[in-house]
């Protein structure tokens, strides 16, 4: 079998770097094709705005490009596109809050975006907001300094809303808050232990912001 | 309702930049053409392939529908502006608090940050039934599944019902149709105003639809006028979790009280029938009226009359009454009763 022989060589002498940079063109053809299709149902379609697939998308500061489906929510290019698996799938249905991610800041439930409808957004996962070093956001270290969580399944979604939440009222109350998180569910009932944990995330924040 | 955990079926997607590319969109594709404005809704539909659609006109990319812009002394808000727009916006709380509150009450936060205006008067009934793909009446067959003797109706209609039960489940809706708004209604033909209390239709109009909306019909805007800025408002919705339900009622009413008297009023009841219902005989009986306990009774007894209860929803008169009553004289003139 020398033709399998020859492609194993071939793609064992590829660097990573080649195999992304031929990613990256590929997709730059594919763009300018579809500005030239032949077809005139085709051309109609993208004057009026028909999505292309390959997209760029800004996720946790670098710019991924990626090809997407029409029907594809955001959730699941982060998941099973991009390999961002901590935002979780537990409804489906934006009731339930696990899917939580910053569109521009904003909390919105990922698993009912279109990814489409996200490009030059600026979209945050729970990956993105550690800093590159490893130093926790403080909103994450609230949840290690009060143990915060059950089995930790919501954990992402209820992080992600408080962040959220913190960007448009940085000093809440208890109350406040909890009405601001109130997008999240946990299986667990462990809403007490949450709560005290993202208001320790406040107060983490406040003091790094002063600092 | 079926749970599937994958991918929606396929569709072809397009995000038009001008309203008029999204008209020119709607008239090709007719009624294959589904419009998306935050998606809250229409994802239910498509993941559970209750209902499917071969085209998608998103509208996220079109920016003259967002956004709240002062109009002819009162406001007018983008179709597609968020609730949480709406509900932070300082003029809609300091003249038209009632909007505000109606708004906030709606589903969740991650909900209300994509969630539109336009999008939650647009809505379609959550009747389980008929999002569950039951073959009902308003799915174009010829029964009610809400309606039969074994049903689970607990949230469905008691006024206003003809075949179909379900109800209107929009928080805003009560709210606008109070401050006597008007939607702007946009086709390839030109564009047109209706009412708020016109703009949605009851079964007996038509039974597939919440709305006047017809194919290649776009809600642009809604207009509030001044009318009613800084009136006395009252808005309560009743649900069993605090977030994300839909009202079992809501009421939203507009008052403007001289000398003690009622001079002008305007209240409205949601999730009572298929549309907003606004009470007008309860305006008539208590303008002129003392804002008081009395009247309140007066009005509520008023607004029940004909209410007919199916087999779990019967608790919805004596609530729908006592909302009435609390819209009129307000929480600290009346006791529940």
């Amino acid at each position: 079998m020398p033709n399998t022989n020859n492609t194993e060589d071939t793609a064992k002498g590829l660097s990573r770097r080649d195999v992304i940079k031929g990613v990256i063109a590929g997709g730059a053809v594919s763009s300018s094709a579809y500005l030239f299709r032949s077809s005139v149902v085709q051309a109609q379609q993208s004057a009026a705005g028909s999505a292309e697939r390959l997209v760029t998308l800004t996720v946790n500061g670098q710019q991924r490009r990626v090809d997407v489906m029409k029907q594809e929510t955001l959730l699941t290019t982060l998941r099973y596109k991009l390999g961002l698996t901590g935002s979780k799938m537990g409804c489906d249905r934006s009731e339930c809050g696990a899917c939580t991610v910053l569109v521009d800041d904003v909390p919105h439930y990922s698993c009912s975006v279109l990814t489409h409808t996200v490009r030059g957004k600026n979209i945050v996962s729970i990956e993105g907001l550690a800093s590159p070093a490893g130093k926790l956001h403080p909103v994450q270290q609230g949840v290690m300094d009060e143990h915060g969580f059950q089995c930790a399944f919501c954990l992402p979604g209820f992080v992600m809303a408080t962040v959220g939440f913190l960007k448009v009222n940085p000093n809440p109350t208890r109350a406040q808050l909890a009405h601001g998180i109130s997008g999240n569910l946990c299986r667990c009932q462990d809403y007490d232990k949450i709560l005290t944990a993202m208001m320790r995330g406040a107060e983490n924040s406040r003091k790094a912001t002063h600092a | 309702m079926a749970i599937v955990r994958d991918i929606m079926p396929a569709f072809e997607l397009f995000q038009p930049a001008t309203i008029q590319d999204a008209l020119g969109l709607l008239d090709r594709y007719g009624r294959d053409a589904w419009v998306l404005a935050g998606g809250l809704d229409s994802f239910d539909w498509l993941k559970d392939r209750v209902k499917r659609t071969k085209v998608v006109v998103d509208l996220s990319q079109i920016k003259e529908l967002t956004g709240i812009r002062e109009a002819g002394g009162g406001l007018e808000i983008g179709a597609m502006t968020t609730l949480t727009e709406v509900v932070r916006h300082p003029v809609v709380k300091a003249k038209y608090s009632i909007l505000s509150e109606g708004a906030e009450s709606a589903a969740s936060p991650q909900i209300r940050n994509q969630g539109t205006l336009g999008g939650n008067v647009s809505q379609d009934a959550r009747c389980w039934y008929y999002r569950g793909g039951w073959k009902c009446y308003r799915a174009g067959g010829n029964i009610c599944f809400a309606d039969t003797p074994t049903a689970i109706n607990r949230e469905h209609a008691i006024l206003g019902a003809d075949r179909c039960v379900a109800v209107n489940p929009s928080d805003s809706a009560p709210a606008l149709i109070a401050l006597d708004a008007q939607m702007v209604i946009r086709n390839s033909k030109g564009e047109r105003t209706v009412n708020a209390e016109d703009y949605f239709v009851g079964p007996e109009i038509d039974i597939t639809r919440m709305t006047v909306l017809k194919p290649g019909d776009l809600l642009t805007a809604i207009r509030i006028p001044a009318t009613w800025a800084g009136a006395q408002f009252y808005f309560e919705k009743i649900r069993d979790r605090p977030v994300w339900d839909f009202p079992l009622l809501n009421v939203a009413s507009a008052m403007v009280v001289s000398g003690g008297n009622i001079e002008r009023i305007r209240i409205v009841v949601n999730a009572a029938a298929a549309r907003p219902l606004r009470l007008t005989a309860v305006e008539n009986a208590v303008r002129g009226k003392p804002r008081n306990a009395a009247t309140g009774e007066l009005g509520g007894k008023i607004a029940i009359e004909g209410a007919e209860p199916l087999r779990y929803n019967g608790y919805k008169i004596p609530l729908m009454r006592n909302l009435v009553k609390r819209a009129i004289s307000g929480v600290e003139e009346t006791k529940w009763t």
